[in-house]
């Protein structure tokens, strides 16, 4: 019989903080800038420069240590990790080794309804690196600094997970957490949420570890799923045709849904770690923690038992918005301005989500604003234009965030209701589907929708389709 | 008087009085420089028409009265490892041969604000790593007491270059002795700050937990008004240290009565030289008749503290050094294939043979296995040697010891052998490690009229004993500042 495997699976997550400032200096965040113009003396590693701790950074990650059941150290230090790689401007990297900030947490998921303790090993800030660009014209490697010095949080859990969907039910629940905390974005796509995996496989039942690779290079849920799985596959081969899995790290190719050896333990750096001389240990008082205990923002559960009484949707629709900040968000900015909660998650739930699902969009990918979403829904309330111009409005204002007011009015989508042209259209349609109109006066009711929808399209859909029906029926009954 | 011959306050003195102009005595600094130069080598970059410029400059701002401060317009020089923006600033080392600053260190910014006119850039031991000038990229200083010997090191230049008259003063920087060995060698004064009452924002570090920038003067005085004018708290450091006092002119009084000196006897034994002993034990006396309490005591560790120096510095070093790589600025090797051969070949080129030693021995200390054994261990070091100190300012006001087991060695003798170069270090060495003030004043010359220095070691943030104390005995010996007398140095006009 065949053996049977299990998947050990430990997750190393990078999270980009949503401050505004660098971790070291005063250089701005900001995202997409010309190269290298968020840059100074400390973020490009000139010489005599020096850096200086940005409050914020220590605040954010104390709310995400907390709101993941992590014990804060009380006396946290920064370390230099050495290597040379030119997107790496000191060639050291001040990061967090022997005195992370948060330490032995968890958090909770659930799949298929189980749920499950995930731990947290430790959690540490850092800065992130520039960025090179290879030019293949000249045969030259530029680099850009402007993301260097951008805080991180790495969350290096502990290996818990054992399948690819409790890795991504993790993964969410992280990226809840900290987007409920406004301390970042974590978008997997821009990067600002980035993660590696480290999986081994053993033999069900076995209480041993087997030897574990990393993966890097995965910026998407589904990329992560696949490289999982890819990997478990990899490792299981290696193991029934009597080979060993080497401890190396790998990178994941997800086009060609393969991963190659970047490099084994053996070539593995020594950093040669040592703390920061450059920076004073930060001491975190009681006092501290209770403040940013205090200025946590309400959180999912929270803000899910205040939906359920505070507006009139389902459950269900509760559940789903608050599932992302970015989302709940929307929604609550929409309401705002409308008053019409039960209508803002309607579209929210099904127009968003059918369009996000075939962009392959994540909730903090949405670029629409809510005034516009809510102009939308007061032109159908009104009958200033009818469902289905609201649908294909509704579309252009998803992926262009146009003003729906100046677009109905532009081209001129506007409901019509004028008696005389409809009665003309109704006539001309009835005239010209003698069968149809037969079928109806012979009792077949269905003939009536061809009808309408005859009408609908000679009125290019813009015509009332509550009076069209009304007219249809007068006139068909005469 | 001649204007070379006056001290930095003396001279800012006839600057505000109008008896001297700055352009003056910037022409005086200069010509001198010039002179002397070619045998001396201070400088690795004088700036005599940037000097000239920022004269006139200094100049208007003493007569509209917006420079009232004691070293307006006063010519001063800085060492080469403190940045100064526009100025090439080198490090004496070949891989920041041609690096120019894109902003100025903020100790520099302060003598700006006090008036200074910098006349240019000092030699140094590549990367302050050395204890004679003679690492340096761009050739040894020598002394000017004596053109065959050394100026100690690693501010030669800068100590040369004051005792030399080439400027009135000079900041230096001290990770291990770097200004208080030289200053004791070249028969100036040097005062090694408490660790954070400088600004090292702006210094190109070496090592970073013990590096300070601080004066090199004529005299005493001099050395109270560089200290006031550099020291501030600095928000871009975070080592900065907000102090209460920073009016250290203030200690400028003669008086010593009462105050309790320690001697420790691990300093005056085997090892250091009779004449420098002689002279020490003489300076202590003096001390002694102007009423302070003269002990010896054991201040004990004081073996551990050159290994423990080396390991930290090193390694810090080791990691500091690491961002000269030849991609951002500096030299960089001119025929090379992919990024490591660039890498290897620049740094191979670029640096030289003991700053490489160093960058080898603090990378090994930090590997991973040794980490424990060397660098954690040399930590727990530094914090026994804090211990000790701490004792001994229980019992006293402050130390009295000598600043180098000998006077300056003749050059080209110490570095082919290391080992009894960083033996050197002994007595300036645990002063770092335990970021005291720790301070050099000249107490006499040896048989070869080579300048015997003391070393006066504070409690943190004491600096003001430390000035008093020394201004006390520069009085009761009516020691004046003195050119150095070598024949060959005479190139002022008679």
């Amino acid at each position: 019989m065949a053996k049977q495997y299990e998947t050990v699976i430990g997750l190393e997550v990078h999270v980009e903080l949503a401050t505004r400032t660098k971790i070291f200096c005063g250089c701005s965040t900001a995202f997409g800038a010309a190269p290298n113009t968020h840059t100074c003396p400390v973020c490009t590693g000139m010489p005599g420069s020096l850096p200086v701790l940005n409050k914020q950074v220590v605040e954010y990650a104390m709310a995400i240590g907390l709101a993941t059941n992590c014990t804060i150290t009380r006396v946290c230090k920064f370390d230099r990790k050495n290597y040379f790689y030119p997107d790496n401007p000191q060639n050291y990297q001040i990061s967090q080794l022997y005195l992370p900030i948060a330490r032995d947490g968890y958090v909770e998921i659930e799949t298929g309804g189980t749920k499950k303790k995930v731990r947290i090993h430790e959690m540490h800030m850092e800065e992130d690196a520039g960025k090179l660009v290879h030019d293949e014209w000249d045969d030259t490697s530029l680099v850009d600094y402007n993301r260097s010095g951008v805080p991180l949080v790495e969350i290096v859990s502990e290996p818990d997970m054992r399948s690819p969907e409790e890795v991504i039910a993790y993964l969410e629940k992280l990226r809840q957490i900290i987007q409920y905390l406004g301390a970042s974005d974590c978008k997997l796509q821009e990067g600002s949420m980035r993660a590696d995996v480290n999986l081994s496989v053993r033999e069900t039942g076995s209480d041993v570890f087997g030897t574990r690779t990393e993966m890097k290079n995965l910026n998407s849920f589904k990329a992560i799923a696949r490289a999982i799985e890819g990997e478990r596959e990899r490792q299981i081969e290696l193991l029934e045709t009597g080979k060993t899995v080497v401890q190396e790290t790998r990178r994941w190719d997800d086009n060609k849904e393969n991963s190659y050896a970047m490099r084994s333990k053996e070539d593995a750096q020594d950093y040669r770690y040592f703390p920061e001389p450059d920076l004073v240990p930060i001491v975190i008082s009681d006092e501290w923690i209770a403040e940013i205990r205090s200025r946590q923002p309400e959180l999912r559960g929270e803000k899910l038992e205040r939906y359920k009484k505070e507006f009139d949707i389902p459950e269900y629709d509760a559940e789903i918005l608050t599932e992302s900040k970015s989302m709940a968000d929307l929604f609550e900015a929409t309401a705002a301005i409308c008053k019409k909660p039960k209508k803002v998650s309607n579209w929210l739930m099904v127009e968003t989500m059918r369009l996000m699902k075939e962009h392959g969009m994540e909730p903090e990918d949405l670029t629409f604003s809510p005034e516009n979403l809510a102009k939308l829904i007061e032109l159908t309330e009104a009958g200033i234009i009818n469902s289905s111009v609201a649908k294909e409005v509704f579309e252009k204002i998803f992926s262009e965030d146009l003003d729906p007011e100046n677009y109905v009015e532009e081209h001129g989508l506007k409901t019509v209701s004028d008696e005389g042209a409809l009665k003309a259209a109704v006539e001309k349609v009835v005239a010209d589907n003698p069968q149809a109109a037969a079928d109806y006066r012979g009792g077949k009711e269905k003939a009536l929708g061809a009808l309408v929808g005859q009408t609908m399209k000679a009125m290019k859909g813009k015509a009332n389709p509550g009076m069209v029906n009304q007219m249809l029926r007068e006139m068909l009954s005469e | 008087m001649e204007l070379l011959d006056l001290t930095a306050v003396e001279l800012g003195k006839k600057i505000k009085s109008g008896e001297a102009s700055v352009a003056e005595a910037v022409k005086a600094a200069l010509a001198r420089a010039e002179a002397v130069e070619p045998e001396i080598n201070s400088y690795v970059t004088l700036d005599g028409a940037g000097a000239l410029a920022q004269a006139e400059e200094i100049q208007k701002k003493i007569d509209s009265g917006e420079l009232t401060g004691p070293l307006a317009g006063v010519p001063a020089a800085v060492k080469d490892n403190i940045c100064v923006k526009g100025q090439l600033t080198t490090c004496s080392s070949k891989i920041l041969s041609n690096y120019i600053p894109t902003f100025t260190a903020e100790a520099v910014k302060n003598l700006q604000k006090a008036g200074a006119v910098l006349l240019g850039k000092t030699n140094m031991d590549e990367f302050a790593m050395g204890s004679t000038t003679e690492t340096s990229y761009y050739g040894p200083t020598k002394n000017p007491h004596n053109l065959t010997h050394v100026p100690g090191g690693s501010s030669g230049g800068s100590c040369a270059g004051v005792a030399a008259q080439e400027c009135f003063y000079a900041l230096g920087s001290d990770t291990g002795g770097s200004i208080r060995q030289p200053g004791s060698f070249c028969g100036v004064v040097g005062l090694k700050p408490t660790y954070g009452t400088v600004s090292r924002y702006g210094l190109i570090a070496y090592g970073s937990s013990l590096d300070q920038i601080g004066p090199v003067a004529k005299d005493v005085a001099d050395c109270a008004a560089i200290l006031e004018a550099i020291a501030s708290y600095d928000e871009k450091d975070s080592t900065s240290v907000q102090r209460k006092d920073y009016d250290f002119t203030s200690a400028l009084t003669a008086d010593v009565k009462g105050m309790k000196i320690g001697i420790p006897r691990d300093y005056m034994r085997e090892g250091l030289d009779p004449e420098v002993a002689g002279a020490i034990w003489d300076a202590a006396k003096v001390l002694e008749q102007n009423g302070a309490v003269i002990e010896e005591f054991d201040l004990s560790l004081v073996k551990y503290a050159i290994p423990a120096y080396y390991v930290i510095a090193s390694a810090e070093a080791s990691s500091n050094l690491e961002r000269f790589d030849g991609v951002k600025y500096g030299y960089r090797t001119a025929d090379y294939e992919g990024l490591h051969t660039m890498y290897k070949k620049t740094r191979s080129e670029g640096f030289g043979a003991e700053v490489k030693r160093r960058i080898m021995l603090g990378s090994f200390v930090l590997s991973s296995g040794y980490y424990d054994a060397y660098y954690l261990k040399a930590l727990r070091v530094k914090a026994l040697i804090r211990q000790a100190f701490d004792r001994a300012f229980q019992s006293y006001d402050l130390i009295l010891g000598p600043a180098a087991p000998t006077t300056a060695p003749e050059l080209g003798k110490s570095l082919s052998d290391p080992m009894k170069m960083y033996l050197g270090d002994i007595y300036t060495i645990s002063v770092n490690l335990a970021g005291l003030p720790g301070m050099a004043v000249p107490v006499g010359k040896d048989r070869k009229g080579l300048p015997i220095g003391m070393q006066l070691i504070g409690n943190s943030f004491q600096e003001k004993t430390l000035l008093r104390a020394a201004y006390t005995y520069e009085c009761a010996t009516e020691k004046q500042y003195e050119a150095p007398a070598d024949a060959r140095l005479s190139g002022r006009e008679a």
